[in-house]
């Protein structure tokens, strides 16, 4: 008999205990012995230049230090190519302390190695540069005139510069109502609470890493291409992450310089970032300009759309992300044109942070919709309900499910929005503030990437499941112990999940929202054969496999490699939803609260409903901080971050959170993997901030365009 | 971190003396909640940090007969929030210490460290940045022309428009506050309002205190007529832990819907804690009611000079003022 189903049960995370006892362990926190060197990074104050004078020599005579490496002493490393999925495919990495150029405010010049992590710290504020610095880039008012298309290697199937379905110029001249706006986000930064570490160790050849990562295999193979030493020889350990949101999908140069440290002063070094430094160093949600352009019938009809935007980048690497991907396929209209233009500036390369790309881009388009629905002086469920795609009219593929409708329809349901008198500044709670009601799509697609899993079956009737995967917080753990529990017919107590180590077999990066549809696959799929197996293997027939496995004289090992099938190419795998959000707006004086967010969502099957859920509000949570507080402020005359810390760069406290509830609609999708999972980490993040911004303008008739929504964009 | 001793005197008598003139660079420490990131940052590298928490400062809270309260510097602000006799007599101290930092700092932060606080100006905090006068004298100012979103409207000079960050200081300004400053020469008092220095030119110079000077508590005289109708009110971007964009302080005694004597102060737009006097002229003998409230409110920005970003502000201090006045004052 087996035991009831654990898949869409609302499991408490297997890793609870271990995190709030302190038992679980983060980067920073492994011990490779008495003999480990911590290491303080020193950054470049200038923007664009060269290292003219770097001296050392009170860092080197100072209590503890062991070492200082600069560019004039730093072991010259192979830096052999290597690109990931995650890295971008035009430029190259920086190469870190090989010559005397500055790219960017807050790279890497120097790395002071001492006995203690204080001793360090402060032998780093005693090595002096100097600088012939030169004209930099640092306005985007400036860059953006400079702007252009996404490079050649960007352009097959990547976020193209342009594209083009019917004629949206000529169609948009004909439209009976249109509306033209321009939406502009400023750059914003992950923030995880676990600061960027690393911990390198050499042992003759080999190289041991523990590192904060969502991927331990590219760190594998990015360290071994750039030290030029086989992948076997590396080793890269991260069971856990304390957060990421993106920031931890590549290696940064603290990576390679605490590798290189080590080797240079033949003990284990550690480097822990500042929160001051990761403002320069692992990346950002890139400023964005966005221009849309809607054309639509009485009926509400899309007839045109146009969606351009510009966003910036480093002078070393193109970052490009699927920002107007959405635009071409989120609702039916005959003519659609998006522009694409990356603007190169003297600031360190952006990376992917929480729905890269969707996050920003629906923004406009969501907002873009309201005004439409406005000027249509129409309900903005009613616009977006009629303008629901049958089919991906992008790439010319049906959807594999699409739960666009019965997301509004619930998640409207649920919320209320009958309630809202469409007349903006017509509703009032009782205090007399503003009230207002927004919503917003949402949607982001669905990936599944080849993945393994081991799968031993003990004779003492307990399995071990294994996959080089990640868990920054979703709750891998404890969904993959669900699936696998599930498929093997066991108990959850008996199944025991691990991650986050090279030493395992293969799995995709841990971001993108894939790691269910990937590694749970995988998972399931082995679990499946070593099931078989332990049934194949046993000496008296039993239906339960405990009792199988007993009977064993040695356990089942099994690893099965997990490529996804050709479903992609018959369909279209989007995972899609509605938000909204209630906003009281204190008129007078500009403050704006948001006390309700409700979000429905089609994501397929739910593996773990409380994981989910937790994984969902986060996301609402997130995306209160885009709409109304979060904002990296670059100084455009350095290009330095004034803000660079948790004081100066807000995101909401528990007292900026009210209600918030996700749905997740009954979908049943048999194309997107055997699972049947959607993914749900970044679409949670999708429309939130124009659910937020619509609702502002229903409370205020004021349209604001430029996030973050402050007091002084409303007073 | 540059490398310091840490003193930790017995006595506010070896304190003082480790901290005169004279002395290796020193610092005060109390609780700690700015020192730390300030030493962290590098902003301040003192050779000599002393220890002058409970035990070597006063820390008691006491509410006099003549209804003067007298709080220690060494008194945290979540002990002077809770305190009874603050509550009853002074409710816009508590209101503006509750109004400020988060439960976890409030519970390490002490009233003297408050009002010592340095400013949350991004350039002054930040020492890749080199032009800030107040952290390196005669290097200029980021800020007057950069992201001075969060800076101060009034009180400024060519050389430092900073803003002082506290909400506590604004109401006890309000409520004409003294301190008591003990030093080797003795003890003087000092209006807290003529404590705090405008930065003019030597912005690195904040209060009045000299080396090896201590605050050694604050006195509040007595001021039962103001304390029904008091009010402090915080506009902010986040609704808790975060500096105000612009607060006021207002404490009124009225009379038959008329307005005897008011005291207004305001936060988030000065160079240090900004006493309203015009302000309490205009409302002086006016009627609890809004056109007077706003006649009075539209004085707060008289000599306010805007430098860029921070021109909103002065819109929102009139409004600010205005709302917080009619929750204290009511309509006649």
């Amino acid at each position: 008999m087996s035991p009831p189903s654990v898949i869409g049960q609302p499991i408490s995370r297997v890793d609870g205990r271990s995190k709030v006892t302190g038992a679980a362990k983060y980067a920073a926190e492994f011990d490779p012995g008495p003999r480990l060197g911590h290491g303080v990074v020193v950054t470049s104050t200038i923007a664009g230049g060269v290292i003219a004078t770097i001296d050392t020599a009170a860092a080197e005579t100072a209590a503890g230090v062991v070492a200082v490496l600069t560019h004039r002493n730093a072991p010259k490393l192979p830096y052999r190519e290597h690109k990931a999925d995650v890295d971008p495919e035009d430029g190259e990495r920086l190469h870190v302390l090989q010559d005397d150029r500055v790219h960017h405010h807050g790279q890497p010049v120097a790395l002071v190695v001492a006995n203690t992590f204080e001793q360090a710290t402060h032998g780093a504020s005693l090595v002096r540069v100097t600088y012939h610095e030169e004209p930099a880039l640092t306005d985007f008012g400036q860059a953006e005139t400079r702007a252009v298309p996404p490079g050649a290697r960007r352009e097959d199937g990547g976020h193209p510069g342009e594209t083009r379905r019917g004629n949206a110029d000529a169609a948009l001249a004909a439209a009976a109502v249109r509306v033209v706006a321009e939406y502009v986000i400023p750059r914003e930064q992950h923030n995880p609470i676990e600061l960027h570490a690393t911990i390198a160790a050499w042992e003759d050849v080999t190289l041991t890493l523990w590192d904060k990562t969502q991927w331990v295999d590219n760190v594998r193979d990015e360290m071994a291409a750039v030290f030029g030493i086989p992948i076997e020889n590396v080793r890269v350990v991260s069971p856990f992450g304390g957060g990421a949101f993106g920031s931890a999908l590549r290696p940064w140069p603290h990576v390679t310089l605490a590798a290189m440290a080590a080797r240079h002063v033949d003990r284990p070094v550690k480097i822990v970032l500042t929160r001051r430094q990761m403002y320069g160093s692992t990346g950002y949600r890139p400023h964005t300009v966005q221009r849309v352009a809607l054309g639509a019938e009485r009926t509400g009809r899309l007839v045109a759309l146009h969606h351009e935007g510009i966003a910036e980048t480093s002078t070393y690497e193109q970052y490009t992300e699927s920002l107007l991907d959405a635009t071409r396929l989120l609702y039916s209209c005959p003519n659609v044109t998006t522009r694409y233009r990356v603007a190169p500036m003297n600031v360190n390369t952006p990376t992917p942070m929480r729905a890269p790309g969707e996050a920003s881009g629906l923004f406009a388009l969501e907002c873009a919709m309201d005004e439409l629905a406005v000027a249509l002086d129409m309900d903005p469920v009613q616009l977006r309900v009629r303008n629901d795609a049958e089919r991906d009219e992008d790439a010319d593929l049906p959807f594999s499910s699409r739960a666009l409708r019965e997301c509004f329809r619930v998640g409207a349901e649920r919320f209320g929005w009958e309630r809202r008198d469409p007349r903006p500044t017509s509703m009032r709670d009782t205090s007399g503030r503003l009230v207002g009601y927004g919503c917003a799509s949402a949607t982001y697609p669905v990936s599944v990437e080849a993945a393994s899993a081991r799968v031993q079956l003990l004779v003492d009737g307990s399995a071990i499941v294994s996959s080089a995967a990640s868990d920054m917080g979703p709750g891998t753990y404890t969904s993959m112990t669900q699936v696998a529990a599930e498929t093997l017919g066991l108990p959850l107590h008996r199944v025991t999940f691990e991650l986050g180590d090279t030493r395992m077999p293969t799995a995709p990066v841990h971001g993108g929202s894939i790691t269910m549809a990937s590694v749970g696959s995988a998972v399931q799929a082995a679990c499946t054969k070593a099931r078989r197996q332990a049934f194949a293997r046993a000496k008296r027939p039993s239906a339960d496999l405990v009792e199988v496995l007993r009977q064993l004289d040695y356990s089942v090992d099994v690893t099965v490699h997990n490529e996804p099938d050709d479903a992609a190419d018959h369909y279209s795998m989007h995972a899609f939803g509605a938000v909204f959000a209630e906003v009281v707006v204190d008129a007078a004086l500009g403050t704006v609260r948001v006390p309700r967010i409700v979000g429905a969502y089609g994501a397929g099957r739910i593996i773990n409903p409380k994981t989910a859920h937790s994984q969902a509000i986060g996301g609402m949570v997130m995306g209160i901080g885009m709409a109304l507080l979060e904002h990296t402020v670059v100084d455009a005359r350095s290009g330095r971050v004034v803000n660079s810390d948790l004081a100066g760069y807000l995101v909401p406290v528990n007292a900026d959170v009210r209600d918030l509830e996700a749905i997740f609609v009954d979908e049943h999708d048999p194309h997107v993997n055997p699972l049947g999972v959607k993914g749900v980490a970044e679409i949670t993040l999708v429309g939130v901030a124009a659910a937020i911004a619509n609702a502002v303008h229903h409370a205020t008739g004021r349209r604001v365009r430029e996030l973050p929504i402050t007091a002084e964009k409303l007073v | 971190m540059h490398p310091f001793t840490l003193e930790r005197p017995r006595d506010v008598a070896t304190a003082m003396m480790l901290g005169a003139r004279g002395a290796p660079a020193t610092e005060y420490i109390a609780g700690g909640t700015d020192m730390l990131p300030l030493l962290k940052d590098e902003v301040l590298r003192p050779e000599r940090l002393v220890a002058v928490g409970a035990g070597v400062l006063d820390d008691r809270i006491e509410l006099g007969r003549d209804g003067t309260l007298r709080i220690g510097a060494a008194a945290r602000m979540t002990d002077v929030a809770d305190h009874e006799g603050v509550g009853e007599t002074f409710p816009l101290i508590a209101q503006a210490l509750l109004a400020g930092a988060s439960p976890q700092v409030r519970n390490m932060a002490t009233l003297g460290g408050n009002l010592l606080q340095r400013t949350r100006c991004g350039y002054f905090r930040d020492v890749g940045v080199v032009a800030c006068n107040k952290r390196r004298p005669g290097s200029g100012c980021a800020a007057m022309d950069g992201d001075n979103r969060m800076h101060a409207v009034l009180g400024g000079s060519d050389q430092c428009i900073a803003t002082h960050a506290s909400d506590v200081a604004v109401a006890l300004v309000a409520l004409d506050a003294r301190l008591r400053l003990r030093s080797l020469d003795g003890e003087r008092i000092v209006a807290l309002e003529a404590f705090h220095r405008v930065p003019g030119d030597a912005p690195q110079v904040e209060t009045v205190l000299a080396p090896g000077e201590l605050i050694a508590a604050i006195e509040v005289p007595a001021g039962a007529a103001l304390a029904r109708r008091s009010h402090y009110l915080k506009v902010r971007d986040r609704v808790s832990f975060e500096f105000a964009l612009v607060s006021a302080a207002v404490a009124l005694d009225v009379e038959d819907g008329r307005i005897r004597m008011a005291r207004v102060a305001m936060g988030g737009v000065g160079t240090k804690p900004w006493r309203m006097p015009r302000v309490e002229q205009a409302l002086a003998g006016a009627r609890c009611d809004g056109t007077a409230y706003r006649a009075a409110a539209e004085r707060a920005t008289d000599g306010a000079v805007p430098r860029g970003r921070n021109g909103f502000k002065l819109d929102l201090m009139v409004r600010t003022l205005v709302r917080a006045l009619e929750i204290a004052g009511g309509q006649a």
